[in-house]
């Protein structure tokens, strides 16, 4: 019969009909019926050398590319490494479809090889999930996964297929089965007294600030945030996630707010008469004390998702829907307004921050991290995806390197993933195969998941790495130095040679230690063929700045002492 | 103060386990679950009864308004509505208690659904106030074993809580 498949061939007939490319994974067991079917459909597989690895490969994949990313892993131990990277794309609201193999449904239960209840684990990290123990319910689960992934407020959705219903056959017609998901209900429509509500308050607002979040990403509401911004003479502070979303050269970008914000923002949103949120959701790390934030605005709260409406900030006006078809709306509503005063204002405040500031001071022979990403970020024109891991240089990154554009600024905000750097970067170039990449990560965070430039080099993926090693895990260090009186409990970190960890994979490996260094360095990397990785060796000991201590209010920030004596520059080697 | 919650959701397996996850993730301690069926197929409906602020009540309540199996959820609290609740008691009847449980059971309205050498058992239905009197009352004569299905609740008046429109 023409239309008889196996469930391990329907699997990649949904991957396919989704429109997918690229899958991240692992095989086993559970799932070799899936794999062997793969053979036959015109999909690249990316073999990973851990499963972690294929969850944070597809999560860059999605992010950079705004499409859905897939990663794809065995039972037991296979699905169990996934978790790390579906909680990280859980937080961050990332599309992402993550298969998994499970034993025969008859051993179900039973404590089978390799059978763990990954369902049970992953429901609290997944947007939802499916346990499919009959063939004829693979087409519909993956249907619905891929609809639930990347409607509504993305998020990671996994379907765990048992192997009988792998190996099982049945017609199988594509068009048979639409998607019917009951109780979803992504999208909302705008209500006109939510919007009258919005538009009295911004019309009454002197000093109006925009937050910007990923939701803008999310809904491809860039051109009318700027729109929104220019319309209503706006600043728009960026959340970390945000970065991107709207340019940062553009004269209304103020920059980053939150716990490594810039200090004039943050001064700014605690003087704010009116906040306006598209599509971000008041973490902790961008309020700091909620007690005390912004204590004279009102605020205006444009998410897709409901239960972010008053979840950590009370609200003035609520509009729950997609950003970009309620800020269309808005603007058929506003006339143009002007808040030169309060932009003025704002300008005022960031001379003494200028002072502070770690580029307008000389390097005196060291290197330091701000500068080198600061180096990178001119060298590339600001044109590169940068995909960081977590830590100090992640902040700096923010900080110092200047995002024009959406989609090229990756990075674990929710859930502080280290090790995402290295296998989200490689995901980020298979989805955007003509940008140029640069991992920035720590020595910390890229020695948990450094086995996948194994990956990189066997797939001839040129990502160019960037270990920002000061032989610290940096990050502690400071918090340390500023909580826990410079007592450095296990943050101290000695790192293999990583110039040789890249020669060892047959990848070029390059060292830069002076400042003078890193143009040629950083230039050479970009001309070379394949995967580079750069050790670069920082100042041990720099911290960054500004820092809103976790709980603290948002102006109370400890800021970078002035006039200009940096660190100490740590003597012994690393 | 106590916050009736009804939902209306996909009779589905594992449904459960993603409501009570809601529950066990903010550390609230659940008062009273039933789940039952509904007359549209396909659908049931748990009434679940906390304890809680009115914050982490509304929290609660858009968490389960975004699940992707739960079809309608309304937090009675503020609304008028019917509330059920049904207990079986199995009491001591040694001697000189019989006719005393016999008053009791004649005063509240509860009934005798079964009846032993040792012990008998009343069925009491109605407000749980209701038959949380009946059982302090019964408290002193012995109670052997108990078992309340918890709450059952409804709005008051002609609007009902359906699923159809998701159908």
């Amino acid at each position: 019969m023409p239309n008889q498949r196996t469930g391990a061939q329907i699997i990649w007939e949904c991957l396919v009909h989704e429109g997918v490319s690229t899958v991240f994974g692992y095989p086993g067991g559970a799932i070799l019926p899936a794999y062997d079917a793969m053979l036959d459909y015109p999909v690249r597989h990316v073999l990973v050398r851990h499963e972690q690895g294929a969850s944070h490969m597809a999560d860059g994949y999605a992010r950079a590319g705004g499409g859905v990313g897939v990663a794809i892993a065995t039972s037991g131990p296979g699905a169990t490494n996934l978790v790390t990277g579906i909680a990280t794309a859980m937080m961050d609201s990332v599309p992402m479809v993550c298969i998994t193999g499970q034993v025969p449904s008859k051993l179900i239960g039973y404590d089978a090889f390799q059978e763990t209840d990954i369902t049970g684990i992953t429901l609290p990290i997944t947007k939802h999930s499916y346990l499919v123990t009959r063939v004829q319910d693979i087409m519909p689960a993956m249907k619905e996964a891929f609809h639930l992934a990347k409607s509504g407020r993305p998020g990671p959705v996994l379907v765990d297929i048992t192997k009988d219903a792998q190996q099982a056959s049945i017609e199988w017609d594509w068009d048979s089965s639409p998607v019917k998901i009951r109780g979803y209900r992504p999208k909302q429509t705008v209500s006109r007294p939510e919007l009258d509500r919005a538009l009295e308050l911004i019309r009454a607002s002197r000093k109006p600030i925009v937050l910007a979040g990923q939701g803008i990403l999310q809904s491809g509401a860039m051109r009318e945030v700027q729109q929104f911004a220019e319309r209503v003479d706006c600043p728009v502070a960026m959340t970390l996630l945000g970065l991107g979303a709207f340019p940062a050269s553009h004269s209304l970008n103020i920059g980053m707010m939150g716990m490594h914000g810039e200090a004039w923002v943050n001064h700014a949103i605690q003087e704010a008469d009116l906040l306006l949120a598209f599509g971000m959701r008041f973490d902790d790390r961008v309020t700091g004390n909620l007690k005390t934030y912004a204590p004279h605005a009102k605020k205006i709260h444009i998410d897709i998702d409901p239960s972010e409406i008053n979840k950590n900030v009370p609200v003035d006006a609520a509009i729950v829907a997609d950003l970009r078809e309620t800020l269309q709306e808005l603007l058929g509503l506003l006339a143009k307004s002007d808040h030169g005063p309060w932009l003025k204002y704002i300008a005022s405040m960031k001379g003494d921050s200028a002072v502070r500031d770690i580029q307008t001071l000389p390097d005196n022979g060291h290197l330091y991290a701000p500068h080198v990403i600061n180096d990178i970020w001119r060298l590339t024109e600001g044109k590169a995806i940068v995909v960081t891991d977590v830590g100090q240089h992640q902040m700096w990154e923010a900080q110092y390197y200047h995002h024009e554009t959406p989609r090229t600024l990756i990075t674990s905000g929710g859930l502080g993933t280290m090790g995402f750097g290295l296998p989200a970067a490689i995901g980020a170039k298979l989805a955007r195969p003509d940008a140029e990449v640069w991992a920035i990560v720590g020595d910390g965070g890229f020695q948990m998941t450094q086995a996948e430039l194994s990956t990189a080099a066997q797939e001839g993926v040129k990502v160019n790495v960037a270990v920002i090693n000061n032989g610290y895990l940096g990050m502690v260090r400071q918090w340390q130095e500023f909580f826990y009186e410079r007592r450095y409990a296990a943050t101290p970190l000695r790192s293999p040679d990583f110039v040789k960890i890249a020669e060892a994979h047959g990848l070029l490996g390059l060292r830069v230690e002076k400042r003078p260094e890193v143009d040629d360095v950083v230039k050479r990397a970009r001309q070379a063929e394949g995967t580079v990785l750069i050790d670069f060796r920082v100042e041990q000991e720099d911290s960054v700045y500004p820092m809103v201590p976790a709980g603290a209010d948002l102006d109370a920030m400890i800021r970078r002492p002035q006039p200009s004596v940096l660190v100490e520059t740590a003597a012994d080697p690393i | 103060m106590y916050h009736t919650l009804v939902a209306l959701v996909e009779d589905k397996p594992g449904v459960l386990n993603r409501v009570a996850l809601v529950f066990r993730r903010r550390a609230f301690n659940i008062e009273s679950l039933t789940v039952g069926r509904t007359n549209e197929p396909g659908v049931s409906r748990m009434t679940i009864v906390i304890d809680s602020d009115q914050t982490s009540a509304e929290r609660v309540t858009a968490y389960l308004y975004k699940m992707v199996n739960v079809l309608q959820i309304e937090d009675l609290g503020a609304i008028p509505a019917v509330a059920r609740d049904l207990a079986l008691v199995k009491v001591a009847v040694a001697g000189h208690d019989r006719a005393q449980l016999l008053r009791v059971v004649d005063e509240t309205r509860a009934h005798i659904v079964d009846s032993g050498e040792q012990t008998m058992t009343l069925e009491i239905t109605g407000e749980p106030p209701h038959v949380d009197a009946v059982i302090a009352r019964l408290e002193p004569l012995g109670i052997i074993e108990m078992v309340r299905t918890g709450q059952v609740a409804m709005r008051r008046g002609d609007t009902a809580l359906s699923a159809a429109q998701y159908a």
